[in-house]
């Protein structure tokens, strides 16, 4: 089946997108009796995952209560964080499975006949097409209690090879550049190291949006005296503090880090000693380095020379200096390189493995750090082993009760899944908490895909834009209906608690697995009568490997507030900085230096569509939105997308602010409200991705995948822009700008 | 209170209105925010403001208040209007020198910001405070921020020689004592 029903309007009508503005219980009575419980736990959003204390009264989440106790945030949150809780209850949630009408349309069906046509429709496509004709889906806001259940799904219960997760779009360039650089992948330093740096440098960062608690250890790194250099294409928010800031030209940054890496070595500002001693492959860096001289970087990445002279000083005169990253450099066809070449700087420096200094990454999603190390990512078992390694195999399938030989091997990733089903070589897919159609990019090309599929089953709380290809709907439970762990971007593993139970019709996340298992005859592999059987069978899955949870209980992590891995035995008090003493987790235990070089973009900028496009996130909405744009508040923040244009291009345009612009790339066009602002390069413009069809951002962008980490290439695409000649059909209905998108007040509220 | 202050850092702020959505979620006036947060010009610049209540000592707001509706706590807080004496005539949303009072249509008052009452007048911070991402809104100790911030605070606000002393403190760079906003505060004028 796998095409959208006929009349998405009504499947608008009942199962949203639609904002939420009122509480579970109403405004009123939350004020007037108090909360049964308060339960602490964490946000469900992004990979910070910030203390909260959830106000249950009745089975239902109410409210929130800042947790002040917890040491990452403090009692901090983010407008995302502080109202999360609009979730539960919501009038969108799916409270029964629901599966296709002859018609097309969907209809309600009870859980054992959703469940039934499921299993037999992945067996019916198994017995057909082979094991590999099947694939699973899965998500980084999973708990790892799950993401390690999907794993152990797909392998165990379906056979296949092919499983891969949404973190596709988010960590694996950095995974992938971490492991080869250090042999490990996790953020060496805890978060607490950011204040105690003499300098930081963000590159491909927008921290106050994304990672907005971040901003807070970067502006008292600031007030302890240290500098801030911020690397960016846009001036975002943290720029108004930096004290240098680096207009980098998108797809260039590998380029720039050689530029910085160019002075340090002419002006002898490395530190020999531990580049003797604790790295190996120094010289070759060295040799590619040359060439990117202060003058021959700036004509390539638009960087002024004495910009980057300072930034190159200023970053190895400090005695502690911190590199921050995320996705603004890892979303690239050369995503691996980009982030080698950061790491590449941080060795030449000796700033890596000590008290504020270090290389650092920004795992975006709520279980973006745990969610790939235990299995749902299509190369790794749990405990971050290589599925390749016959040791590692041997581990696992011991503890699963399989043989080696019945392990699969590695199977595609997140992208190359879709192109295989585009193919028609997969022709059945069972997804959890992954939005492709709004978060894979080319979306037509997506949609096209999707409608290939002989089976298309989805587990999820609400009906995101893809599930309205699926099959069968799983109604699954929302993250404060599950307990279980995650592991944070400190490499801190937290605690999520079960503050209610599914509403009647739901369920558990964990529970449909187990019955599908069963339903496929592989029920004595699934004996999980609750998630925390899960979590002490992946402790053991995960003994002895880079990422050993073996040490850790929930018990544990809730007296310790968390509890950093590797932690390989109970008494053992985990590990929140890594490569202390410079010891690195290759077996020489030395760290890589790795030759990076410039490439063109996949989709480089030419005479026909002469602007870049880069995207990008806003502070309101998360991810695909799935979540966010259910949600009054944050939804009136910022409630459509718009593209951002430096007023110096919109003037050569014609375009003037609040106007309809057309952006169109070698893919896909789209029509949307100009924000001229003088806070991007003007030979770029931005769209946040949000958004679902016609407002979606990924319309535009393209398929062209790192070769190494296979991270789609969202931040660097080509494009041209005009004036729309009329506003599309679905501005009629939009609700008004938010703060941040309106045009500058000509009046001041009544300053005397 | 309880030994802490309030403190606003408008250079820390990175507009993100955890403070404005959290300001909502305050028992005292819930699904209702208070708290004004400006993008000062959005074409030049990313620069934003939060504002909270300064909670003056000698409150312009109440001094323009033909109702009496307008209280100070003994501890120092400015109130939202008495409902029953407010008669939702604006003149404190005019007069106040900082820009902060609202009057509610739906709820015929003015309301504004009492700095979470119901939580600081029980030893808790305020929502917007705790929660504030970059800390551009802080509750801590006056010693912790003297201690710790390349800038300092002051209370001390004129408007064109009007003097307004407050119980929320602003931080300014270390070069200055008071903040004053009008040309004629700079003036050499005959006094009278």
């Amino acid at each position: 089946m796998a095409k959208a029903p006929q009349h998405p309007e009504s499947l608008v009508e009942r199962y949203g997108p639609n904002p939420s503005y009122t509480p579970s219980g109403g405004w009123q009575k939350g004020s007037e009796a108090p909360p049964d419980r308060l339960v602490k736990t964490h946000c469900c959003f992004c990979g910070q995952q910030c203390g909260i204390k959830l106000k249950v009264r009745e089975n239902r989440v109410v409210g929130f209560e800042p947790w002040e106790e917890f040491p990452f945030n403090e009692g901090k949150l983010c407008p995302k964080g502080v109202k999360r809780y609009m979730q539960n209850e919501h009038p969108d949630r799916l409270l029964s499975p629901l599966m296709r009408a002859p018609s097309g349309d969907f209809r309600e069906a009870k859980w054992d006949e959703a469940l039934d046509f499921t299993a037999q429709s992945l067996r019916a496509i198994q017995e057909k097409h082979g094991k590999d004709a099947v694939a699973i889906y899965g998500g980084a806001s999973l708990t790892s209690e799950k993401s390690y259940l999907l794993g152990k799904f797909a392998r165990v219960a379906l056979g296949t090879r092919h499983i891969d997760y949404n973190g596709r779009l988010c960590m694996v360039s950095a995974g992938t550049a971490y492991k080869m650089a250090f042999g490990v992948d996790r953020s060496p330093n805890p978060w607490s190291d950011i204040p105690k740096a003499h300098v930081v440098l963000v590159t491909g960062a927008n921290v106050a949006e994304c990672a907005p608690i971040t901003t807070d250890y970067i502006w008292r790194m600031r007030d302890n005296g240290g500098k801030l250099i911020v690397i960016d294409p846009r001036m975002t928010p943290i720029t108004r503090n930096a004290d240098l800031y680096l207009p980098v030209r998108p797809g260039t940054d590998v380029a720039l880090m050689l530029g910085l890496l160019h002075v340090v070595l002419r002006d002898n500002l490395t530190d020999p000693k531990f580049i003797a001693d604790h790295t190996v492959g120094f010289e070759e860096v060295e040799a590619s380095a040359r060439p990117w001289t202060p003058h021959q970087t700036a004509e390539l990445t638009g960087v002024p020379p004495d910009a980057i002279e300072k930034a190159a000083r200023l970053f190895a005169g400090a005695d502690r200096a911190i590199a921050l990253h995320a996705r603004g450099i890892e979303h690239q066809s050369k995503g691996v390189e980009n982030v080698l070449s950061v790491i590449n700087l941080c060795l030449a420096t000796g700033n890596i493995g000590r008290e504020g200094a270090g290389c650092m990454m920004i795992t975006g999603q709520g279980n973006g750090q745990g969610g790939r190390e235990h299995g749902q990512k299509c190369d790794q078992l749990p405990g971050q082993r290589s599925i390749s390694d016959p040791a590692a195999r041997e581990h696992v399938a011991k503890v699963w009760g399989i043989t080696p030989d019945e392990m699969p091997q590695a199977g595609l990733s997140a992208m190359e899944i879709m192109e295989a089903i585009h193919r028609g070589e997969i022709k059945g897919l069972l997804s959890m908490c992954f939005n492709p159609l709004v978060s894979l990019p080319d979306s037509n090309y997506v949609r096209e895909a999707l409608e290939k599929l002989e089976f298309f089953g989805v587990v999820d709380f609400f009906l995101s834009e893809t599930a309205h290809h699926a099959d069968v709907v799983l109604a699954g439970s929302l993250q404060e209906e599950e307990e279980g762990i995650v592991c944070t971007a400190e490499g801190r593993v937290v605690h999520i608690q079960q503050a209610v139970t599914p509403p009647e019709g739901a369920r558990n996340d964990w529970a449909i697995y187990v019955d599908l298992a069963k339903r496929l005859g592989k029920e004595k592999f699934f004996p999980y009568k609750a998630p925390r059987e899960i979590f002490d069978e992946l402790r053991e899955a995960s003994r002895g490997g880079p990422a050993d949870y073996f040490g850790i209980s929930y018990e544990k992590v809730d007296r310790e507030m968390g509890v950093f891995w590797p932690c390989p035995t109970e008494d053992h008090p985990g590990t929140p900085r890594l490569f202390e003493g410079a010891k690195f987790f290759h077996k020489d235990g030395k760290a890589r230096f790795l030759v990076t070089e410039y490439r063109p973009s996949g989709d480089p900028v030419d005479e026909t569509h002469p602007i870049y496009l880069t995207t990008g996130r806003v502070v309101s909405h998360y991810l695909s939105g799935t979540q966010t744009r259910r949600i009054g508040a944050l939804v009136d923040q910022y409630p459509v997308p718009r593209v951002e244009i430096h007023p110096r291009l919109a003037e050569a345009c014609g375009i003037a602010n609040e106007n309809w612009v057309t952006v169109t790339t070698k893919r896909s066009a789209m029509t949307l409200q100009a924000l001229v602002v003088k806070t991007i390069r003007p030979d770029t413009v931005f769209i946040p991705y949000h958004w679902a069809g016609l407002q979606s951002a990924n319309q535009l962008t393209h398929r062209t995948l790192d070769p190494r980490s296979k991270i789609p290439e969202f931040k660097v695409s080509a494009c041209r822009i005009e004036k729309a000649a009329a506003a599309p059909d679905w501005a009629r209905d939009a609700k008004p700008p938010g703060r941040s998108q309106r045009a500058p007040k000509r009046e001041l509220r009544v300053i005397q | 209170m309880f030994g802490r202050q309030f403190f606003i850092d408008p250079s820390r702020c990175i507009g993100c209105e955890a403070c404005v959505n959290a300001c909502a979620e305050c028992d005292n006036h819930r699904g209702e925010s208070m708290i004004h947060l400006d993008f000062i010009d959005r074409r030049q610049t990313i620069a934003t403001v939060p504002s909270v209540c300064m909670h003056c000592d000698d409150p312009t707001c109440a001094q323009v208040c033909p109702a009496d509706a307008i209280k100070k706590t003994e501890d120092g807080v400015v109130q939202s209007s008495l409902k029953p004496r407010c008669i939702s005539c604006s003149n404190c949303v005019l007069a106040c020198p900082f820009g902060i009072p609202k009057v509610m249509v739906r709820q015929e008052q003015m309301m504004k910001c009492d700095m979470c009452y119901d939580r600081t007048s029980v030893g808790k911070k305020p929502m917007c405070a705790t929660v504030c991402p970059s800390q551009a809104l802080s509750y801590v100790p006056l010693e912790e921020i003297l201690k710790g911030r390349r800038e300092k605070p002051t209370n001390v606000f004129f408007f064109g020689k009007q003097k307004v002393t407050t119980k929320v403190y602003m931080m300014v760079p270390q070069t200055m004592d008071a903040v004053s906003v009008d040309v004629v505060d700079y003036m050499w004028e005959e006094q009278a």
